[in-house]
């Protein structure tokens, strides 16, 4: 009996992703997501620019490759054309927070019916490290080679705390998968993000928090734990908003 | 019995798979390199494996399968 196998929805071509890049767990667990509900013949996906731009290359669904941020305007276009498919975007914290912040808010203000998979790496992975609106307080990059000072660079943006303040979105959580536990935890967000649009119940953002060992300057292993030690306070996981579950309350 | 097969020519060498492997049953081949160049996972007692798939679960590159 199998136990795991590649999912389906994953194309048999090699990611072209870094040695324990988590990438590569996340385009997994959404392919994964669309096996279980069946719905491969009718998901397009809308890849980013960053390092997952790609991505078309990877999922067995349609695919669009967007202009730089522009996956949530791309994704809205698609999905009110085509209301009967299942729309998704993978984007970076660059490519969603950073030139493309107003294409997100806007989709979320809307309560867009769409699913957005945000790969928060707190850097620029593709173009070689530079800081990212997500960089650490103090983190080194490229473009902060003396750590990110506040004062001159603002603080860094907590995307699912931002727009939990707005009246539009469903559904906004964040994960991280550097674990077994937390790649299983990550996979039901993600399964609820696309049942929720399925359901027709509007905008999901699941926020990921992922390495980037090659940019992050660690092995593997220390970017897992550098998840852990430094991301996760400054990005507390967990449930922003759950309009559904609200409601049910005030019942 | 549980059977693990690796494709192997995808093995980037991270090793997260080793870490994650509660039996502590898998390493990397030091004595081998792929087509990548990199030193592939392999597994060292397949009889000591319980087919948790932890190890599947944590490839990035989704190199694994795991039947039992
Ligand atoms: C219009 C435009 N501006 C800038 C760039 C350069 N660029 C390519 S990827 C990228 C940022 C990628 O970072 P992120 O979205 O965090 O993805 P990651 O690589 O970290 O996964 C930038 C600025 C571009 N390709 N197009
Ligand atoms: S540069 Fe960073 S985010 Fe991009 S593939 Fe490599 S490890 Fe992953
Ligand atoms: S299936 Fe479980 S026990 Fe077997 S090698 Fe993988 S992690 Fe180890
Ligand atoms: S996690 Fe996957 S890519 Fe990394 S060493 Fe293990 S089998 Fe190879
Ligand atoms: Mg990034």
């Amino acid at each position: 009996m199998v136990v795991f196998q590649k999912p389906h929805a994953l194309t048999d071509a090699p990611f072209h992703y870094c040695p324990g890049c988590t990438h590569g767990i996340i385009h997994r667990l959404v392919a994964e997501v669309i096996d279980e509900l069946g719905i491969e013949g009718k998901t397009i996906g809308i890849a980013p620019v960053g390092c997952s731009v790609m991505a078309y290359n990877y999922f067995n669904c349609d695919m669009i490759e967007a202009a730089h941020g522009r996956a949530p305007a791309v994704a809205t276009g698609v999905k009110r054309a085509n209301p009967e498919n299942i729309v998704f975007t993978y984007q970076g914290d660059g490519d969603l927070a950073s030139i493309g912040m107003a294409e997100t808010v806007h989709s979320a203000a809307r309560n867009e019916n769409i699913t957005v998979i945000f790969i928060n790496n707190a850097i620029y992975g593709m173009t070689g490290g530079q800081m990212a609106p997500t960089s650490l307080p103090g983190q080194v990059t490229q473009t902060s080679p003396y750590g990110r000072d506040v004062k001159a660079c603002g603080y860094p943006i907590r995307v699912c705390e931002m727009l939990s303040e707005l009246e539009g979105p469903e559904y906004l959580e964040r994960v991280t998968v550097n674990s077994v536990p937390n790649i299983r935890k990550a996979k039901k967000a993600i399964r609820k993000a696309f049942q929720n649009q399925i359901e027709g119940k509007g905008f999901s953002l699941i926020e990921v928090i992922s390495s980037c060992p090659t940019n992050w300057g660690m092995t593997p292993q220390a970017a897992l734990k550098w998840i852990d030690d430094k991301m996760i306070p400054y990005y507390p996981l967990g449930v922003y908003k759950d309009r559904s579950a609200q409601k049910e309350e005030a019942k | 019995m549980s059977k693990l097969t690796f494709n192997t020519d995808n093995c980037k060498g991270c090793g997260l798979c080793v870490d994650a492997c509660p039996k502590h049953i898998l390493r990397l081949a030091t004595d081998k390199i792929n087509k990548k160049g990199h030193h592939p996972a392999e597994i060292i007692d397949q009889a000591a494996c319980i087919a948790c798939a932890c190890c599947a679960l944590m490839c990035p590159d989704v190199i694994i399968t795991v039947e039992k």
